[in-house]
């Protein structure tokens, strides 16, 4: 297998939620750290699509920030291209693999700014990293790109608030695409949009994944859009991957059970008026995790181990890594909580 | 070229905004806006426009002196508000006096909002010891009132410069003291309004380019949370213009060589209760005008722009 351009080894990220310094010391409260992201691995090669999912509050974005470069990792490290970037300091050295990657946010009301020409948003990052010089050449890039995220070149002219949902985060796109990355992390991209427009954005990232070669990070919560964009899923539960594997795998042949009872959910066709599992219980408060494996409050096969050894990634003979012990010892049955494959 | 079309396309934008709709329909901003508008030019054109250059001692005639306005008995056509002890035209003065209480307006907005804008912006965006420490400064300024600050910053001012010097640095020193006591507000203001803004995902897509910090909050930023600054600098403007009058008034403004509204009102006063009503009325009246104009249009902004009262 080729080398992968983006490899993330025991990434973590904590947050220091505690009361402010003199609040802690005059009530005696010790320090609060939430673990938004606790330990987790996993590649991406060039060229393919890794989808992370998992319910909200499980670490998903805080990934994302971190592969970007928007918050420094608290262990771990993030291995981009052969790069190290938590080893590199100043913005200097940083910006050459700046340009090698992007973001897509989630919200595209928010994305842009609204008291900026589309022109010059789609050209910011252009000018950022010096990439072309002559402004008439700047000018025909842009338009270039807006017309390959089917837009028309005029609406370079026009202001965010001229365009629809689904419009901006074409714009957002175009943004993400001017300064010619390789790789693009895409938080929630389609979540804001009504359903017929996601549709569309999907197919667009499809197809310039196509064109342009991109390598994507896809976070969702939407198992429907995973399964449409991605070709290997990783699922997240509070800060660790529970299950990480190619979608065909993951989704026919889930192997750890917060993936089934995730995929329990998904409504279906087959499915009509058969009694289905709901998803029980609440992810629990990331600032005090269970002990073990998180997930052994929720999970109806949790014995004496899983509540005190944290269960390590471990690959399957179907190609899918699994953190679970009881995957591990085989004591799982292979009947009802199996999503129909 | 590009300037241009960026100006029309500025014009038409506001033309067909809904601040524009809502200065249309009521008269009494329309009015204050005209007042504000020519207190502003008449103030900017003193000079060329008074019918009395009162400062030049040379056209003074001491015979004039205490004549009352035009339409009382025993007024001149020439003085249409009356003269003064000196025999100086009230109305040039007036007008004279608006021009250097604006300027210290003016001025004094300028520095306080380019401060606390800054210092917001910065606050705001940097946060954590840096955001601890400016604005417990600007708590512990915000703790003593706005005269007090004023008041101490000129008599400080007064004790180190030699008197000359002193008269002549005496516009830039109120100027300094008034925009040292008012730019707290900017500052909490823009400080709260960059906290929501830099969570926002657009700065966080410029973060993403690896901007630097400062293009971020100048060019990202500030441009987001200028409207509400704007307002509260129209309101500023009128309180600024009342703080210099009060000190001129106290006697600690600018010196009589340069009168402004607060010093005209001072000299009326002492004729007061002489007789000689219009060396303080017109003035003063002239400043209550000026100042209830600019608020009232602060005042409308403030509503045009807030979308929930539209």
């Amino acid at each position: 297998m080729a080398k992968p351009l983006v490899k993330v080894a025991g990434l973590s990220r904590y947050f220091d939620v505690s009361a402010p310094w003199l609040n802690r010391v005059l009530d005696g409260q010790p320090r609060l750290m939430l673990r938004a992201v606790d330990g987790i691995d996993f590649e991406i090669n060039k060229g393919e699509t890794l989808a992370l999912v998992g319910e909200s509050g499980c670490g998903k974005s805080t990934v994302a920030r971190l592969v970007v470069g928007l918050y420094r990792p608290s262990t771990g490290s993030i291995v981009f291209d052969g790069v190290d970037m938590a080893g590199l300091g100043g913005r200097a050295e940083m910006a050459p693999i700046r340009r090698r990657l992007q973001m897509i946010f989630q919200d595209p009301y928010a994305s842009l700014n609204p008291r900026w020409r589309v022109s010059a948003i789609v050209s910011e990052p252009i000018r950022a990293f010096n990439l072309i010089k002559d402004e008439a050449a700047i000018v025909a890039r842009v338009g270039q790109l807006l017309r390959q995220v089917g837009l028309s070149p005029v609406d370079g002219e026009k202001y965010p608030h001229e365009f629809s949902g689904g419009q901006r985060q074409r714009i957002s796109i175009a943004r993400a695409l001017s300064s010619q990355p390789e790789f693009l992390v895409c938080d929630e991209p389609t979540s804001a949009l009504d359903v017929s427009v996601q549709a569309q954005i999907l197919n667009l990232m499809k197809d310039l994944q196509r064109q342009l070669g991109l390598t994507y990070l896809f976070i969702s919560h939407n198992l429907a859009v995973v399964r449409h964009i991605a070709d290997r899923v990783g699922v997240m539960y509070l800060g660790r991957l529970a299950e990480i594997g190619p979608k065909s795998t993951v989704f026919s042949l889930p192997r750890h059970p917060y993936t089934r009872m995730l995929l329990d959910t998904i409504p279906d066709l087959d499915m009509t008026g058969r009694q289905r599992t709901p998803v029980a219980g609440e992810v629990p408060n990331p600032i005090n995790p269970p002990s073990g494996c998180a997930f052994h409050p929720r999970c109806p096969f949790a014995n004496d181990r899983c509540r005190s050894e944290r269960p390590e990634p471990k690959l399957n003979d179907t190609g899918s890594i699994t953190a679970c012990h009881a995957v591990e010892e085989g004591r799982l049955p292979a009947g009802p909580l199996t999503a129909a494959a | 070229m590009a300037i241009w079309r960026n100006f029309t396309d500025l014009v038409r934008r506001f033309l067909a905004s809904d601040v524009y709709y809502s200065f249309k329909r009521s008269p009494t901003v329309v009015v204050a806006f005209a007042l504000t508008m020519l207190f502003m030019v008449s103030a900017a054109f003193a000079p060329w426009i008074v019918p009395h250059n009162t400062y030049e001692v040379a056209t003074l005639n001491l015979m004039d002196a205490f004549l009352p306005p035009a339409w009382v008995q025993g007024g001149k056509l020439t003085y249409l508000l009356g003269t003064d002890d000196q025999g100086r035209d009230v109305f040039s003065t007036i007008i004279l006096g608006a021009r250097v209480s604006l300027l210290v307006g003016f001025a004094s907005v300028a520095l306080a909002l380019t401060m606390g804008v800054a210092l917001g912006l910065i606050a705001g965006y940097v946060g954590g010891v840096t955001d601890s420490v400016i604005m417990r400064v600007a708590d512990v300024k915000l703790s003593f009132p706005a005269i007090l600050i004023v008041l101490l910053i000129d008599g400080v001012a007064r004790g180190i410069l030699p008197r000359d010097v002193h008269d002549k640095a005496a516009v830039y020193v109120i100027v300094l003291a008034i925009g040292l006591s008012t730019w707290i507000q900017y500052a909490r203001t823009v400080r709260g309004l960059t906290l929501v803004e830099k969570n926002k995902e657009y700065v966080q897509a410029a973060r993403v380019i690896g901007l630097h910090p400062m293009l971020i909050m100048f060019r990202h930023v500030l441009p987001n949370v200028m409207g509400p600054v704007l307002v509260i600098g129209t309101l500023g403007l009128g309180i600024a213009v009342l703080t210099e009058s009060t000190l001129s008034f106290l006697g600690v403004g600018v010196p009589p060589t340069e009168p402004s509204l607060g010093t005209l009102i001072r000299i009326g006063n002492n004729f007061l209760f002489s007789g000689e009503w219009w060396m303080a009325i017109f003035p003063g009246l002239f400043l209550v005008i000026l100042v209830l104009s600019v608020n009232l249009l602060g005042d409308w902004l403030r509503d045009a722009l807030n979308p929930k009262l539209r």
